[in-house]
Order: structure tokens, then sequence, then C-alpha cells
């Protein structure tokens, strides 16, 4: 596991109140940020940057590494412990170049959005952008939270100038909330894969798109009831009972179930069309969207066929 | 022969700041400035002439005095400083009433240049976190000032489209902090505590004041035509804004922003409704075409915020100098008067 770097710079003068305080300044925004992780002990490369009057290390997506490396800590328990996390094929995950995963989405708070940002953070050391619905950007803290840890607003614009001009490791679920919304018996049957705009988006970016099976998200906290009305006051897209609440009370609203988590990269799809066109086949990104989500699908089957429990694998 | 320049609104701290610039510029020969205020800076030839708020007497001067150079400064982008009805007038009808003039049959205006404001892209948490020129803004604008502005962008664009042979370059700014500026965003940082908005720490971008009047003096001098941003590289998070400036936040309320907006104008800070949504959402613009162009910005984002905090710190040592006074009679008498030798230096 990677060590924290504990020493701060000299001579930077430490603000005296940010969210995210770190005497690192980062690269020059508007150009390229150098967002990845560093490696193990590498603190000699702090003080270069083209904006060295910066005081925090936020970057222009609002994601801070040095927040990252706090929650890695954090989580990391979690991670190795609760959900105990298992990934096959990650050597097909690429150590360079813009890449765009979509995996399927499940459990009221989904847990697999934080399991593989930080699976692949820690282990392939490059930084991992999650591009979601505005909802996040709705609610207060959850959306400084969210934007602090690696999150970004799922706009056309940001998703190409982050997978095209800055080649980074971007991840979305296409089922948006609808996979993480839906009746427990409906457990691991993908929905639509909205209209295929992350299709469209990585034809744009000239980058393939890494399909992603995730197993044992949807047991973490499974929804056994919807309240329809509650989330139309509240703005959300559905406000679920769990079978978590229904174990552990109030708590439940927040603890997920120890389901045991199997994350499988599939082989990565590449799309043979020249980027930055205005405009692709609709039939065609359709076909790859179907094509992506069928492949999701039927790996699920065969996870689902060989796991012996929800528990333990 | 040498330019003809007109100035709207000479009296704001753009327009004597343009004057200014121009004046240096020895391929300027005319600068004619209108306000309906005095200039509130120092200027040695530019000729002043006031003016109503709508500029209603603008095509007469237009034909007097030949210009053939308009620079745009006077659009309200701050929805405190004047009445809605004011802002209506001086935005939509002043520019209105400015390329009517502009686009008479015998006119040789060939060069206009539009200083308007990055507010015309919004604030919402639909926003991509980049608006490049081209980005359709995802919300309908509701506040006020956003659509007066987006009112005038309008007129600039069929002004634009109806005059081919004229280059009409229209600049979108993002918050300017410099020295010697003062908005919203200055007066906030300047209270003892910063206000920002409970559960949001936004990314914001600046541009410094002095790369405001470089980037209309360089769209000027090459004659662009186009949209451009003017923007300093890089966001920051409004929470390390207020840190750079040493000074600690003071959470608002995330809900009822209207009613908060209102309550501290009463209460005699200048929080108009723009700048909390601001404090809420953040907006960044794509500033790559004007470079492309080959403009260089002089500061980025931070460094405006620096270079406003050092200005600050020595500002409440020192205090403010002593503000210029505009005199009829004796700015007359230095460019009318036959006893000033006026060719001095000029060089025969």
């Amino acid at each position: 596991m990677r060590t924290m770097p504990a020493e701060k710079s000299p001579g930077a003068r430490r603000p005296r109140r940010t969210l995210v305080a770190v005497p690192r300044p980062d690269g020059d925004a508007a150009t390229a940020p150098d967002t990845a992780p560093r490696a193990p002990g590498d603190t000699a490369a702090e003080g270069i940057g083209a904006d060295a009057l910066r005081l925090s290390d936020v970057d222009e997506w609002g994601r801070s590494q040095h927040l990252r490396d706090i929650l890695a800590r954090l989580y990391d328990p979690l991670y190795e412990h609760w959900f105990r996390v298992e990934w096959e094929g990650f050597d097909k995950l690429p150590r360079e170049g813009g890449a765009l995963m979509v995996a399927n989405h499940a459990g009221a708070i989904p847990a697999d959005a934080p399991s593989i940002m930080h699976g692949i953070e820690r282990d392939l050391g490059r930084a991992v952008y999650g591009l979601a619905d505005d909802v996040f950007k709705r609610i207060p803290l959850v959306n400084l939270g969210w934007s602090r840890l690696g999150g970004v607003q799922a706009h056309p614009d940001n998703a190409y100038r982050l997978l095209r001009e800055q080649q980074q490791l971007v991840m979305v679920f296409p089922e948006g909330s609808k996979g993480p919304g839906k009746h427990y018996s409906e457990r691991y049957q993908l929905r639509r894969f909205g209209r295929g705009g992350f299709v469209q988006i990585a034809m744009r970016a000239g980058v393939p798109i890494i399909p992603l099976a995730i197993v044992g998200n949807e047991e973490t906290m499974p929804i056994v009831a919807k309240i329809p009305t509650l989330a139309k006051a509240l703005g959300l897209p559905y406000a679920p009972i769990t079978a978590n609440m229904l174990v552990l009370g109030p708590l439940g609203a927040l603890i997920p179930f120890p389901a045991k988590m199997r994350i499988r990269v599939l082989d990565p799809v590449h799309l043979d069309v020249p980027p930055d066109q205005p405009r692709y086949s609709r039939s065609r990104i359709m076909d790859t969207s179907e094509d992506i989500r069928h492949t999701i699908q039927e790996e699920l089957y065969d996870m689902l066929s060989r796991r012996r429990s929800v528990w333990t694998g | 022969m040498g330019r003809r320049v007109l100035v709207t609104g000479l009296g704001s701290f753009w327009g004597g700041r343009v004057a200014q610039a121009l004046e240096a510029d020895p391929a300027v020969d005319v600068i004619i400035g209108l306000d309906t205020r005095e200039p509130g800076v120092q200027l040695d030839r530019t000729e002043y002439v006031r003016v109503d708020e709508s500029y209603s007497i603008l095509s007469r001067i237009v034909q007097a005095t030949q210009v053939d150079t308009v620079v745009h400064s006077f659009l309200v982008v701050d929805s405190n400083q004047v009445s809605p009805r004011q802002m209506h007038e001086t935005n939509v009808i002043g520019t209105m009433n400015l390329f009517a003039a502009a686009s008479q049959p015998d006119s040789r205006v060939r060069s206009v240049v539009v200083k308007s404001s990055t507010l015309v892209y919004g604030s919402t948490h639909a926003d991509p976190v980049w608006f490049s020129e081209d980005t359709r803004r995802p919300a309908f604008p509701r506040l006020r000032v956003e659509r007066s502005l987006l009112e005038v962008e309008g007129y600039v664009r069929d002004y634009a489209a109806d005059n081919p042979h004229v280059a009409v370059s229209l600049l979108r700014f993002s918050n300017v902090l410099g020295e010697d500026i003062v908005t919203p965003i200055s007066k906030a940082l300047s209270l003892p505590l910063v206000p920002a908005v409970f559960g949001y720490d936004p990314r914001v971008q600046f541009v410094h004041e002095v790369d405001v009047v470089r980037a209309i003096m360089f769209v000027l001098a090459h004659d662009l035509g186009g949209i451009f941003n003017v923007a300093g590289d890089g966001l920051l998070p409004w929470s390390e804004v207020a840190a750079i400036c040493g000074k600690r936040l003071a959470p608002l309320p995330p809900v009822g922003r209207k009613t908060v907006a209102s309550a501290l104008t009463r209460l005699g800070v200048d929080m108009p409704l723009e700048l909390i949504e601001l404090l809420t959402y953040g907006r960044g613009a794509d500033n790559r075409r004007l470079k492309q162009a080959g403009f260089s910005y002089e500061h980025t984002s931070a460094g405006a915020v620096h270079a406003f905090a050092e200005a600050a710190r020595l500002r409440s040592t020192v205090g403010r100098p002593r503000a210029y006074r505009y005199e009829r009679d004796v700015e007359a008498f230095f460019r009318h008067s036959p006893a000033v030798v006026r060719d001095r230096g000029s060089g025969a």
C-alpha cells in the first residue's frame, strides 16, 4: 500500500482555512493538471508548477489528491475487510491514456463507485474521475465531497476534455439512477443504457470503452420498497426502504451489508471511427451501446452461476 | 491617418482605463468618450461628451465625428448597482441606439468591441466545468442581468451579421479582480468574514484588471472579430480565494438565495443574486480561443487574487489615493485654448 507523504514542502504558506489545505501547488489547471496519484514517497516534485500561487491542490474538476489520500486510509479497511473486493482481469486496465469505464450500478447507496475508484487509484496509481448526474451537485455538502473525491458533472464537454485532452481514466454508469433505484427482485437485470451517450463520447474522444461487471453490489443495500411521494418531495431520483433499515433500524440507511464484491474487467472495446466528428451514426451508437450492455449482462450471469455464497463469494 | 475612436461609459472604471490606453497609442488620432457621469481618471486628449443613459443623441455624434472604431464598455454587469429599469435602459436601449448610429448608411465604423460578461453562461448545477464561446447554456436564464446581457449580445450578433465589413468583437469577461477595481466580489473579500454558501465550495475564475484592458486593446489592434472569453488560467475554490486574502468564511444558508441576497443588501452587504449563484455553482470560461489568436495573459486566476490581496494589505496601511476630480473649464482649457502648445513631442 502506498504511504502518505507526511512532510509539507517548506516555504509554502499554510492557508488559514480552506476545506482542502495542502501546500502542493498543482499544475496549471487550464492546461494539463498533473492529477495522477503520486508514486510512493514522491514529495520532491512539490512546489514545481506553472501556478505556484495556488494554496490548495484542488484541480479544475474539484478533485483533491490530498483529500483522496485521507479517504483512502479510511476506506481501505472497508474495501479489504468488509466488501473483500476482488478483481479479475485487472491488467486489462490501461496504465496510460484515456479510457471510459462503464459498469453495472446497484445498491440504494451504491458501493460500486467508491470500490472501483479506490481499487484503481491504489493498485494502478491513476486518478479516476466519475461522471454523475447533477443530483450530486444540488445537495449541499454532498456535492462538495463528491467533487473533491473525483466526481464530475456528466456533461459531454466535461467528458471530452477529461478523455481527449487530458487522457484520464473516467468511469460512468450508463444505467444512471435507474440501476441503484431498482427493486431487489430485479437484481442483476441491467436497465436501459441511457441513450448511448457514453458511446458517442468515447467515439468523439477516440478512447476505448472498458466494460466492468460487478457482482455483490446488489446485496450491499437491497431495496425492498420505494416511497415515490417522498422522493418527489425531496427532489431525489428514488427514496427507498432498504433491507438494511429493516435489520439495523435507522443506522441501516448508511450501513451496507458485507456482501463479497467481485469486479471483472472485460476486454476493452475499441470503436473503429475517427475522433472529433460533429456527429456519429445513431444506429452505430445504439448497436454498440446494446452490445456492451449485452456483454456485461452475460458476464454477470456467468459470475452469478459461479458464486456459491453472497457473503463469501 | 490614425484611428478615430468612440468610447462609451467614459466615466466608468473601464471607460477611463480604455481611454488612457488609447491615449498612449500613437495610432489613435481622436478619442471621444460618452457618459452620463464625468470621467473619474485624468485624461489628456480624450473629448468628453455628456449624454443621457440610453444614448439618444448618439447618431448625431457618430455622424459629426466620423469615428471608425467603437468601444462599448458601458454595460451594467452588476444588478445591485442600478435599478432594473435603468439597467434595461443602459444595456439594451443604449446598445440598440449605439448600433443604430453605427449602421447608418454613411457610417465609417469598421471596428466594434463590446465588453460583455461570462454572466451570459449563468451558473447552475447542470453546467459543464468550462464554457467555451460556443457552449449552449444548459439552463434558461432566470436572472435579470443575465437576460439583459443576452439581449445585448443578440443586438451585437445582428449588427455583425448585417455589417460583414465591420470587425465586431464580443468579449466575455470573467470576474475581474485587481489593485483598483471595486466589484461585489472585491467588497465581499474585504469584509471581516467572507460570505460563502454553506455546503458548497465552487471553483471560480478571475481575470486581472490589467488583462481586461490589454484584451480590449489587443482585439482593437488586430481587428479580430468574433466572440472571445477573457479569463485567467485556472479555477480555484472560493475557500482558497478567501485564504489567499487571509480571511475566514461566514456560511450563508444554501436555500432561499433571493431572500438571502435582499436581506444582505438591506444590511449594507453588496451581495447581488448573481454572486450568490456563483458562490454556489461556480463558473469556468475556456480562454483558449483568445490565446490562439495570439493574446497572452499577464496573470492567472490565482495571480489576480494575489494582486488584489496585496493591494488590499497596502491600502489598509496607507489608504486610497485621492480621487481625481473632473473640472470642465480646466479640461477645455488644456484641449482647446490657443495658449496651450499641443504639438510638443509629436515629432515633426
